[in-house]
């Protein structure tokens, strides 16, 4: 759709704006509605518009198919050892409380972190869904020539 | 009332695309449903998930499906029959709840109030949703991130071999205009 001059020109504008209420959805959340998971899939909607624009190839480019697995892990593991992390500090699992003497701050970095992690983890599994769906005609065509070659 | 219409173009278009678009729209609807009732979260989860990622993700995979649905004879009395019972069922049991937003209610007298009370002073935010989620009940919240990875791992184990063949009826559309490289975007 790269060559629609149009789409080209309002997806252009758009992307920057649709990535910035993602991120303003991530780390706003504790103010107004919002969260990791809405932040995530947002920010992955962004990414897929350019996908959908320039074509799969090159948003690999942006972000590899490697780096969306490793991310999606990350941000999981993220949450899991913010967890962990208040238990060495003297807490209870997913206590937030050691994290700082003032109460409302050890809540809110502990929040913030394990938001963090969820956004990551939505955003990169929503990019690496499509991405699968999105390559397989691409790879079902390339079988189809190979068989055909192979049959004559 | 639009929320049933649409459920029920839903069921009877045999056009997937159409049906694809139809639940879009129902989710969108929801949404506005969600925000009328002050439920900001919801509505933007069910606004950005719903009405967003799902339709894209069911219109990538009606790209490698047929467009229309296999017509299927006849009508299946017995799966009738078990769902207007277990409709008629529910709408009896809704008589025995309370009043819809009265003060006594289960919801109003368990842990919401501690919530409502107590969140601002533990946490110092103002987005309660947040607190309960992410602090209150955090494990649950870690369950789900879990949940979502897992589905991501097996969409994966599914899709990540490479096809031996392709699947019978797949044609090589005819790339529009200057862009023959639109899908075939592996990497390499």
């Amino acid at each position: 759709m790269i060559d629609n001059g149009i789409l080209r020109v309002i997806a252009r504008f758009l992307i920057p704006f649709i990535l910035l209420v993602g991120l303003y959805i991530q780390f706003h959340g504790e103010y107004s509605p919002g969260g990791g998971f809405q932040a995530g899939v947002v920010f992955a909607a962004g990414w897929i518009l350019y996908v959908l624009i320039y074509g799969l190839e090159r948003g690999l480019r942006v972000i590899s198919l490697r780096a969306m697995y490793l991310l999606s892990a990350v941000g999981v593991l993220l949450y899991a050892f913010t967890g962990l992390a208040g238990v060495l500090l003297g807490g209870k699992y997913l206590d937030f409380t050691p994290f700082s003497s003032n109460p409302h701050t050890a809540q809110q970095i502990g929040i913030i972190t394990v938001e963090f992690g969820v956004g990551l983890t939505v955003a990169t599994v929503a990019m690496l869904l499509f991405t699968m769906f999105a390559r397989r005609r691409g790879e079902w065509l390339e079988a189809l020539e190979e068989e055909q070659e192979g049959g004559e | 009332m639009f929320l049933v219409i649409v459920a029920v173009t839903i069921v009877r278009v045999r056009d997937l695309f159409a049906a694809g678009m139809m639940f879009a729209i129902y989710s969108l609807l929801s949404a506005g449903l969600f925000a009328v009732l002050d439920a900001g979260d919801v509505a933007l989860t069910e606004a950005a998930v719903g009405a967003g990622i799902s339709t894209i993700l069911v219109l990538s995979v009606l790209t490698l499906a047929r467009r229309y649905e296999h017509p299927t004879g006849g009508h299946n009395w017995l799966a009738l029959g078990v769902v207007l019972a277990t409709g008629a069922i529910l709408i009896y049991a809704t008589l025995d709840l309370p009043q819809f937003g009265a003060a006594d209610n289960p919801a109003q007298v368990h842990v919401g109030p501690f919530y409502t009370e107590n969140s601002y002073s533990d946490m110092g935010i103002p987005n309660m949703v947040a607190a309960v989620l992410a602090s209150y009940r955090s494990i649950d919240t870690m369950g789900e991130a879990f949940v979502i990875f897992a589905a991501a791992l097996s969409v994966f184990a599914l899709l990540s071999v490479r096809p031996t063949r392709a699947m019978p009826g797949v044609r090589k559309r005819r790339p529009p205009r200057g862009s023959e490289k639109r899908w075939e975007g592996k990497s390499k």
